[in-house]
Order: C-alpha cells, then structure tokens, then sequence
C-alpha cells in the first residue's frame, strides 16, 4: 500500500513538472504581446520596450520559466500586468468562492446520486428505476444556467429565501456566505448528479449480475443485504473517477454560474485575464487548476486501493 | 425418507417453458449427479431447491427440502434455508468470490447471517473449516484476497462458504468443469469426503459423465428439461435404455480414425524457442522482473501429422502457439515453416503467415457479429496478394463451407443464427479457405458438447482425408487429443517434458508430470466389463 501511494505520489510530481512546462511553452508562444496590448496600437517602440523590461519579458525564456515555477513554490506569482496587483492575492480571493462552492457543489451531487442510483439498481425495471432514469435524463439534457435561472425565479425573486445574486464574503459570516452560495451550488450539482446517479446505477447494475453475488444470495443473504455488503464497495470504482473528473470541473467550469449570480469566482478571473492579455494571471491560475486536477487524480487513485486490494498488492 | 424430493416440477421463464415434470430425490449421504448436455435444463433444477432463479421465473410443483416446502416459502424463509440448509457450490470459482473481502470474512459471513456467534467465533470457526477444505491458516491466512489464491485454491473457500454450517445438502453445479484436471480430481476427492464426513446428501451437476461415473451414487440424466433417465450408476452404465442416453454415453467416449499419414518431411520446426514476458516493475529503478512462460522449446512437425499438445492451465500452451503463428516475437531460439521464419527482423513473415490457419476455442467470441458469414471465412484473403474475386471467390466460399458440412447458403447468414458446433465448423471453414498447409486448434473442442464435439472431432478425421491436414491440437482435454492425433508433446511449466507417439504417451507416460496428468482423468468404466459383472445385465 505504501509502496503503491509513493508511486503515484511520484508521479503526482513528474505530472506537475511535464505540465508547468507545456503551459508556460504554450502561452509563450501564442500570439500577442502583453506589452503591446497594454499600451495600444500606437505605442513608440521605446516605450514598448521599457514597459517589457518591467514586466521582465526581455530576459531569456528558460530563466522567466525557472523564476515563475520558482515563484510559485515559494507562493510568489508575480504582479498582473493589468492591475498590478500580486497574482497570489488576486487568485486567493477568488478561490475563497470557488473552492467551497466546487466542494458544495460536489457534494450535494454526491449526496443526491448516491441514494438515488442504489434506489434505481435496486428496483431495476421498475416504476421507481424508470422515474430516477427520467429524472436524470432531464438532468443531463438542461443546462445548468437554465436551472440557475429558474432557481433565481422561484426561490429569490418570489419566495425572497435567497438573494438573486452577489457574495458578502466570508467576513459575513459562515451561514451567509454558504447561503449566497446554495442557488450556485445546487444549479451546479443538478446535472453532476444526474450523471454520477447513472453511473452509480450501472455500475451496479453490472456487479450485480457477477457470480459473488449468487454465492452471497446462496450464504443467506437477502437481496438488500447482499446489495450493501457484497455490491457497492465493488462498484465505487467507476463512481470514484467521474467524481474525481466533476471536481475538477466544478472548480473553475462553473464560470456561467458565476456570471448567473455576480459571484467574483476563478472562472471570471480566467476570463477576464485571457481578454486583457494578462498572460502571467492566466498562466498562474491554469496551473493551478492543473494542480488541482492532478492532486484530485492522486487522491482518486489512493481511494481506489482503499476499496480494491487487488490495487495494493501492485 | 428423502432429503430432498422434486415432484413434478414445472419451471418457465416469462412464459416460455423450460422445465417440464422434472422428478428427482436425493437421500441423507447420498451422491446424485444430474448430467445432460448445455440448455437441457439441470443448472435451473438446482437453482430451483433455493429459489436462486432468475426474474420472470415461474414454479409449480413440490419441491421439498426436508421440513421446508420450497416453491411456497416466503423469502425470510427461503433466506433461512440457504446457506444453512443447502450450501451451493458454483462453477467459476474466479468470479464466485467478492474481490474486495477476505476469505476469511467472506466464510465467517454464512455463520454471521444464521446466527448470532460473535464476529470472532464466526471467524474461529472460518479458520477451522477453512483447515479441513486443505487451506490451513498458517500458509492461507484468512486475511488473504481471492486474487491471492489459484482456482482450485478458490473453490475450497466456495466450498467453506457452503458447508460451515453442515448443510443436510450441498449442491455443486459444475464445480470442476473450470479447473486443471488434476485439480479437478482433488476437488472430487474433497467433496466426497466431506459427504461421508458431514452425512450431507450431494447433487452434483456436471455435463461429464466421466466424472459422473466415479462419484456418483444414482444419475438422472437431463434433455430439454426433462429427466429423461435415471438409476443407480452402476446400472444405468451397463444399462442405459433412452437413445439419448446412449447417445451421450457414446459421444463422450467417442474416438475417431484418422487416414494413415504420408512419408515424414518436416513442416514446422520450433527450435530452442524461448518467451519472456517483463512483470510489471515493482522498484523505479530496478530491473522488471522477468516470467520465462516458453523454455527451449523443440519439436518438429511433419507434413501430414497431427501433433498434440497437453499441459494445464498456464503452462505456456497459448504463449507457444501465439509464437508459432508470429503474433509475438520470441526472444530466443527460432520458428521455422517449410524452411522459413514465421518472424525476420522483428516483423511476422507475410510469406509464412498466409500458409498457417487457427481455430480458436471460443465459437461465440472469434467472430464480429456485424459481418455475414462469406465474409468472415474470407477473412485470411487479407493474407494474400492477389485474392480471388466474383465467381473464384463465391467458389470458395461454396467449397469451404460445404467441406464442414453447412451450405453454401449459409454464407448469407450472420454469425448469431448459428449454434455452437455450427460456428466451430464456420471457424474452420475459415481456416481451410486459403489451404493452408498448417492449422492450429487452440481447444478448439474445449467449449462444445460432448455429442458435438463428437461431431466436430468426426468433421477433422473426414478432412484429414480429403485435404491432408497437418495440424498441431492443442488442448487440456486429455482424451480429445487422444482421439485426434498421431504424436502427443506433454508441456509444464514452459517446458515439453515428454513426447512420443500418442498411444505410447497415454498408454505408458515416463514422465512424473504426464503419469499424474494421465491418473487424474476421470474415465467412464468400460460396458462391456460392466455388463460382465453387472448382476442386472
């Protein structure tokens, strides 16, 4: 077991190397320079050039890359080119919303698709599994800013439970600010937990046609015993990587949510940055969607060998 | 009085009836095989005593388990009766066991559910039955995972698992049909031994009557979903009366004549051929460590010879024949067909391939489902330069399939139109179309049966008369490759420890590995002795 999680602890770590490379390669190139943009078309060359020396595009490309992963490890990003400001600040206010929205989110999908894909594999065939298909169709087919929509119309603007919009920060105390973020999180959730209900359902579906579950039937058990004990822990695996796949979706692909309801999220951030050319905010905040990607994959795989032993014994 | 008496019973599923006044009795410490051939029903009678049937089933008739009658139980009570009253033994112990639970627990769970033991008595009593199915807990720890242990190893947990509480029955379906011949006749040792142990009434389910006829007290022989037969073993052995009866008796000893084979000129010449595999590298830095699944290998096969090659599970059968049809290099020694390598330069040698045809053993999974059958058979045409086309080709097609007994037809047809024994004959109709001078059958036989693997085993002797066949067989099934070749290689461990002319190797082995293989074969006793000291004959 140690074995195996050091494994892919290394290789959590040669992931990260190989993918702060190719970003930091990929918007180097990409067309556009920052200097230029800023200061418009008409600029003099001179002053192009002082203002690239200042946001230190002059020097060679291998040493900027070396200072900005260095940088990060020590948690300094550097300053946006457009306001001036440090990038860790700018991305640590943002990630205040995002992260306890993404976890939010997460797990109220988790929360909704659990029951709901145990109660439909359970039932299958039946009146029951057909409505949790249905709902789940309905699900997957809508999309979310639409709930979002609907969600804002029912609960803020006529029963007044919730506002339409906006965050009040976490200085306002832990309930407000989850409030601001329950409409968001659940518009979120919806479609997440239509998908993960289908996968939990199949893949149950298939662990309950495999032969143990015969033997176990023939040991005694009733069908619902049989289900809990011998059933579900087998058929987490597939239900662990599509939630491990949602999270890092949730993180920054919530950016129409947050355009919904005015949350000052990483989403915009990203948007705003990539308008404005402010490729260091860009860089920065990519990578660390990459990192987190990548931590969750870590913890995805440790998760696996918690259910599978045939894992550790890799 | 009966342990367990089926009356009458009636089974369909969504209608569609399956089971059709199946009668059948087993009493306390006795052993009662049900055999018939695949779809006769004797799986669904089994499953019938503990109502493990699948959804849409419907049951009538009586079938009483001791004080329980079983077809009105309500569910509380069917959950009491199993694991309790009947303990079940299933065919595929790969998959009969949960991956993500301990031996252990999963034996102490049967004694969990029926009682109220505590979790550390249920597992004392695990450890000890585990110890008298042959895994004691000093070398099989019950924290072991399945995927820790062999298949045989495996089906003496399932077997734990069904007899910890010293059920009044054990019913087995299939138990060794999955395993190693010599595996198989320990597990049959093992299970009647506990029968005479425990007292428990045994039905057996096999589709072998060799097993059948060594282990079994009485017999009721099944045929779409009736009892069509039954008796003590003895009796019914010499004296069987339904045709179908004789039938299977027949198929399953059944022995083919092969054609006289030509002057010896070598064909195939494997020399010195060895395969490793790397495992999967346990330390970054260390070198993988290696598997030698095929040590210098050598033999020779000559034009118009049919070679066998036995071994169990694992041994480097499959590996070797992989080499042999250039699907994998070898990493050393050389294969050679009429005098050219099957690989030069890291690449199969094209020239070599077109002239060497397989059949493989699964009829249903060797062929796409979306093409119709004149396609698949021409599939080797890939192999060749200047494929015929129209008429030449329709010509063979028509040629082919009319060698294995179908009809030219039949090439319209897609592939799930065809039985079992129908798509082994297309496999070879498949092989055969390019004349090939060499064909391999990798248990090719192993997933039919008996009556049409009879039928098949018929089809090669006819074709080594009209196209003289040379082929290598390879198989696990001892008296397959008896019947259906002039040489036999003994392959363990990666390794041919014996070879010589197939009657001498069966007649009398040398080696120790090919004597236990030979000893562990069940065989049907001989009629003709049996009617001799049969008193009822």
């Amino acid at each position: 077991m140690l074995r195996y999680a050091l494994q892919r602890f290394l290789s959590l770590i040669l992931s990260l190397a190989v993918s702060s490379l190719v970003i930091f390669l990929v918007i180097e190139v990409a067309p556009g320079d920052p200097a230029s943009y800023m200061l418009g078309i008409n600029a003099q060359p001179e002053t192009v050039a002082a203002l690239r020396a200042e946001l230190g595009l002059d020097v060679p490309k291998i040493e900027r890359y070396f200072a900005w992963v260095g940088g990060m490890l020590t948690g300094d990003f550097g300053l946006s080119y457009t306001y001036r400001t440090p990038v860790a600040e700018m991305i640590a206010d943002r990630l205040w919303v995002s992260l306890p929205l993404a976890i939010y989110a997460l797990a109220l999908s988790t929360l909704i698709a659990f029951p709901a894909g145990v109660y439909a594999a359970s039932r299958r065939g039946r009146t029951g599994d057909i409505a949790v298909i249905g709902a789940t169709q309905l699900g997957v087919a809508v999309p979310n800013f639409w709930f979002a929509m609907m969600l804002v119309l029912v609960f803020a603007i006529n029963l007044r439970w919730f506002s339409a919009g906006g965050f009040p920060g976490w200085d306002a105390g832990f309930f407000g600010a989850m409030k601001a973020l329950t409409l968001p999180a659940i518009s979120l959730a919806l479609p997440q937990a239509a998908i993960l209900t289908r996968v939990m359902r199949s893949s149950l579906l298939d662990i309950l046609g495999e032969d143990f579950l015969r033997t176990a039937r023939a040991k005694g058990l009733t069908e619902r015993q049989a289900l809990w004990s011998h059933a579900l822990r087998n058929a987490l695996i597939p239900v662990l990587t599509i939630i491990g796949l949602q999270f890092s979706f949730l993180l920054a692909g919530g950016i129409i949510i947050e355009q919904v309801f005015f949350l000052p999220g990483l989403g915009r951030l990203v948007f705003q940055s990539i308008t404005q050319r402010d490729l260091i905010v860009v860089e920065s905040v990519v990578m660390l969607l990459v990192f987190s990607v990548i931590l969750v994959n870590f913890l995805v795989d440790l998760a696996y060998a918690a259910v599978d032993p045939r894992l550790r014994s890799r | 009085m009966n342990l367990l008496t089926i009356r009458d019973l009636n089974l369909s599923i969504h209608g569609a009836p399956i089971l059709r006044d199946v009668s059948l009795n087993v009493a306390p410490g006795e052993i009662v095989a049900v055999t018939g051939e695949s779809g006769s029903g004797k799986t669904l009678t089994a499953l019938s005593v503990t109502r493990l049937l699948p959804r849409g089933t419907d049951l009538s008739g009586t079938v009483q388990l001791g004080e329980t009658d079983i077809v009105g139980a309500s569910d509380a009570e069917l959950c009491g009766v199993r694991g309790s009253d009947v303990g079940m033994v299933f065919q595929e112990p790969m998959t009969a066991l949960n991956p993500v639970r301990t031996i252990g627990d999963q034996v102490a769970e049967t004694v969990l559910v029926h009682s109220n033991a505590s979790r550390a008595e249920a597992m004392e009593e695990a450890r000890r039955i585990l110890e008298r199915v042959g895994l004691p807990s000093d070398r099989f720890p019950l924290s072991l995972y399945p995927h820790e242990l062999s298949g045989g190893q495996r089906q003496r947990v399932v077997i734990a698992i069904a007899i910890i509480l010293r059920p009044k029955l054990l019913i087995a379906d299939e138990p060794t049909t999955a395993l190693d011949v010599t595996i198989q006749a320990q597990i049959l040792d093992l299970l009647r031994e506990l029968v005479r142990e425990f007292g428990m009434g045994l039905m057996i389910i096999t589709h072998d009557l060799a097993v059948v006829a060594n282990l079994a007290d009485r017999i009721y022989v099944m045929r779409s979903g009736e009892v069509v037969e039954h008796g003590e073993t003895d009796h019914l052995l010499a004296n069987h009366k339904h045709p179908y009866t004789r039938i299977l008796f027949e198929a399953s000893r059944h022995q083919v004549h092969l054609p006289p084979r030509p002057a010896p000129s070598p064909l195939l010449e494997v020399r010195g051929v060895a395969r490793r595999y790397k495992l999967p590298k346990t330390r970054l830095f260390a070198p993988a460590a290696e598997v030698e699944a095929v040590r210098d290998v050598s033999f020779t096969l000559e034009r118009g010879e049919r070679l066998g090659l036995v071994g169990e599970s694992g041994c480097g059968k499959s590996t070797l024949t992989r080499a042999i049809l250039g699907l994998e290099e070898v990493q050393g020694g050389e294969i050679m067909l009429g005098g050219e390598p099957v690989f030069t330069d890291h690449n199969p040698n094209l020239a070599v391939r077109r002239r060497m045809q397989v059949v493989f053993q699964d009829p249903f999974g060797s062929f796409n489902p979306r093409h119709r059958v004149d396609r698949l058979i021409t599939e080797p045409y890939y192999l060749l330069d200047d494929p015929p086309k129209g008429a030449g080709r329709a010509e063979a097609i028509a040629e082919s399939l009319t060698a294995v007994g179908l009809s030219p037809d039949d090439g319209r047809r897609y592939i799930h139109e065809f039985s079992g024994g129908q798509r082994q004959r297309i496999a070879i109709a498949r092989a055969l179309i390019i004349k090939p001078e060499l064909i391999l059958f990798d248990e090719a036989v192993s997933a039919l049966d008996v009556s049409v693997r009879a039928q098949i085993l018929e089809l090669l002797a006819d074709l080594c008369r009209t196209y003289a066949l040379s082929y290598l067989f390879i198989s696990h099934d001892l008296s397959v490759v008896r019947s259906v070749t002039d040489r036999t290689l003994v392959m363990e461990a990666g390794r041919i420890v014996e070879s010589g002319p197939t009657a001498e190797v069966f007649d009398n082995p040398q080696h120790p590995y090919t004597k236990r293989l030979i000893a562990s074969v069940p065989r049907i006793p001989d009629l003709q002795i049996m009617r001799e000291v049969s008193p009822n004959a």
